[in-house]
């Protein structure tokens, strides 16, 4: 990762991109999301920190349009709105990278490019698909974010699971997303990848768009984000600017504080009877969460981590 | 598909053979050329024209729903009900036109609109139940089957149609349904003409059309399909549709041209359909596929039923021929993409 954090002037404009103040969302009887607030301005990048089950899916889901919000206001640039579906989302500028279903492996990058938005050209029986300018367009529009692609007609399923998320960022970029949601960018991908997919975030921020990144990973939020949101367990369990937060602090609040403590005094127990458990210690201390972290550690030796994970 | 214009230079070395390995009916190319090079040695009589025309003729009837069978392949559905939906169509048209005494083209007509009715039905299901296309079709199956029996003998009498061969509109509708030509000693079939219009359109819509990309983003990541705003259930819908309109014109050609029809045909089609998709390279699994391969599919099932009479060996063997032909062509085709796909 070598984008440095660049100075970015969180913009006074009069109304953020995106912002949600106090949403709740219940499922029947279950609580999944309480009292939430957000606000992504445009050049920033907001991060959205929460361990499994904290509610991420769900804000995700209401800023995308899949699902409506109980109770709070949702503002698209000061104007209070309900999505009815994802295309009210997009028309409204706001496009939502998903984890895995971004892209459909089978199709060749450019099709997928342009998937639900191609551009034609001809009349009536003859309205075809503007083949030549979608290749063009697509090799150079990933250009632009720096993916040089061998072959624009190769399945998207056999580029790596980063280049497929940087193929999803620059097709929002391009069709004039205000608003990026981001959903877990970086969490199946290896170091390396996981440092080009935050680069490319860093560019589209500087391109001037408004950011929400979904992450359980502190240390990757904290290299990008100008404002951090924490759940915990459905509600907000803080939100920080970055210049009041400390990427320990916000390490420790992301673990569960006294949790982390108790399982970090655990597992040195354990690291009396073998060798290399407290590395993995540290790591994982600085990762996930409690369950992971203990996952981790189980194995005697901590495997190493690149980008072999795809 | 065309060569990119703005060729990369790094591409310049991709071979012929590698760009063929990519194309989903390559498979189904080499397997025809098997099939031809086998018979053409067992069976003499194979390579004479006439027999040519026999076989161009019955891989056509298969042909012409292969296409839109392929196409909800594709798509990532079946359509089980597509042999009697066929027949189904036949009936209504004749019965309609021949109750009424009206013009046999009311007849066409109301047939068209009911067939592409029981389509709607199909997609409509499918999409609002989210049940599996398997279980829907065979539901819709069945019912056409006791239906088609059921109102042919209340109406009839019998478990045919009756003639309607003297009726006003027949000679026109059979120019259009069922016209032969002979050119020299060989029959050439209004059907085969048909059948190559369809893989023309259905190619064409397929690679060249929003429509087209649609149906391959269904097929291959519905998820992902709806999250960038493709309309999953109109697309859905419309395949089952154009499986109809294609049952509607194979249902039109067997009533103009035995003029009668018998109500319990058409089961078990929907397989020889199916099985000339994969055979053609659609995935069972969806998201792959082509019109041209489903064709090619249909062309070996036409070369294999008629080259084994030809043979003169017991046609029983017929259907096991099919079924190893199936496998191999479906063994074929996995081993084909999976070089394509690390070759890349």
């Amino acid at each position: 990762m070598t984008t440095g954090k660049t100075t970015t002037v969180p913009q006074d404009a009069a109304a953020a991109l995106v912002k949600l103040t106090g949403v709740s969302k219940h499922y029947g009887n279950i609580r999944a999301l309480q009292d939430v607030s957000l606000e992504v301005s445009a050049g920033e990048i907001t991060c959205v920190l929460g361990d499994n089950g904290a509610g991420k899916s769900t804000l995700i889901k209401i800023i995308a349009g899949l699902h409506r919000h109980d109770a709070g206001t949702f503002e698209v640039e000061g104007e209070e709105t309900v999505l009815a579906n994802p295309r009210a989302a997009l028309d409204h500028g706001i496009a939502t990278v998903y984890q895995d279903l971004a892209v459909v492996p089978l199709m060749p990058v450019w099709r997928n490019f342009f998937l639900g938005s191609e551009p034609t050209k001809g009349r009536g029986p003859l309205r075809r698909l503007d083949v030549e300018f979608m290749r063009r367009t697509t090799r150079a529009e990933l250009l632009r974010m720096g993916i040089d692609l061998r072959d624009v007609d190769q399945p998207i399923g056999t580029l790596s699971g980063g280049e497929r998320q940087c193929v999803a960022i620059a097709r929002a970029v391009y069709f004039g997303a205000k608003v990026l949601v981001l959903d877990e960018p970086t969490a199946a991908l290896g170091v390396k990848q996981s440092g080009v997919v935050l680069k490319y975030v860093a560019a589209a921020r500087d391109a001037g768009l408004g950011v929400v990144l979904i992450t359980h990973n502190p240390h990757h939020a904290y290299l990008v984000g100008d404002r951090f949101v924490l759940l915990k367990r459905g509600t907000m369990a803080g939100s920080h600017t970055r210049d009041s937060i400390t990427l320990d602090e916000l390490t420790r609040q992301m673990a569960g504080g006294s949790e982390l403590d108790e399982l970090s005094h655990e597992l040195e127990r354990v690291a009396e009877s073998g060798t290399g458990v407290t590395d993995a210690t540290a790591r994982g201390a600085g990762r996930t969460g409690p369950a992971d972290a203990a996952g981790e550690a189980s194995r005697t030796t901590a495997p190493t981590r690149d980008d072999t994970t795809r | 598909m065309t060569a990119a214009t703005a060729v990369d230079e790094r591409l310049a070395p991709t071979s012929l053979v590698r760009r063929l390995l990519g194309r989903p009916e390559l498979g189904a190319v080499v397997g025809a050329v098997a099939v031809f090079v086998f018979f053409s040695i067992a069976a003499p009589t194979f390579l004479q024209a006439s027999s040519l025309s026999t076989i161009l003729y019955s891989a056509s009837t298969i042909g012409i729903m292969a296409v839109p069978v392929a196409m909800l392949m594709i798509g990532g559905e079946f359509d089980l009900s597509a042999g009697v939906m066929v027949t189904t169509s036949a009936l209504v048209s004749s019965m309609f036109s021949y109750q009424m005494t009206a013009n046999v083209w009311v007849g066409v007509g109301v047939s068209l609109l009911v067939t592409l009715a029981i389509g709607f039905f199909n997609g409509f299901m499918l999409t609002r139940t989210k049940l599996p296309s398997f279980i829907i079709t065979l539901g819709t199956f069945l019912m056409l089957t006791g239906l088609n029996l059921g109102f042919t003998k209340l109406i009839s009498g019998t478990v045919s149609t009756k003639s309607i061969a003297d009726m006003e509109g027949f000679p026109s509708a059979r120019a259009l349904f069922a016209s032969k030509w002979e050119i020299g000693s060989v029959t050439l079939q209004i059907t085969v003409l048909w059948w190559l219009a369809l893989v023309a359109v259905a190619t064409w819509i397929l690679l060249r059309t929003r429509a087209g990309n649609w149906i391959f983003a269904v097929g291959g990541g519905a998820d992902a399909a709806r999250a960038v705003g493709v309309p999953v259930v109109k697309t859905r819908i419309g395949l089952y549709m154009g499986v109809a309109l294609c049952a509607w014109i194979s249902g039109q050609h067997i009533l103009f041209s035995f003029d009668v029809v018998q109500s319990g045909e058409g089961v078990g089609n929907e397989f020889l359909y199916i099985i000339a998709a994969v055979i053609g390279g659609c995935l069972m699994t969806g998201g792959y596929g082509s019109a041209i391969g489903s064709a090619v599919g249909a062309f070996i099932f036409g070369m294999t039923s008629n080259g084994i009479v030809y043979a003169q060996w017991n046609p029983d063997w017929f259907k096991f021929f099919l079924g190893a032909m199936l496998l191999l062509a479906t063994l074929l085709n996995a081993w084909v993409r999976k070089r394509a796909e690390a070759s890349k």
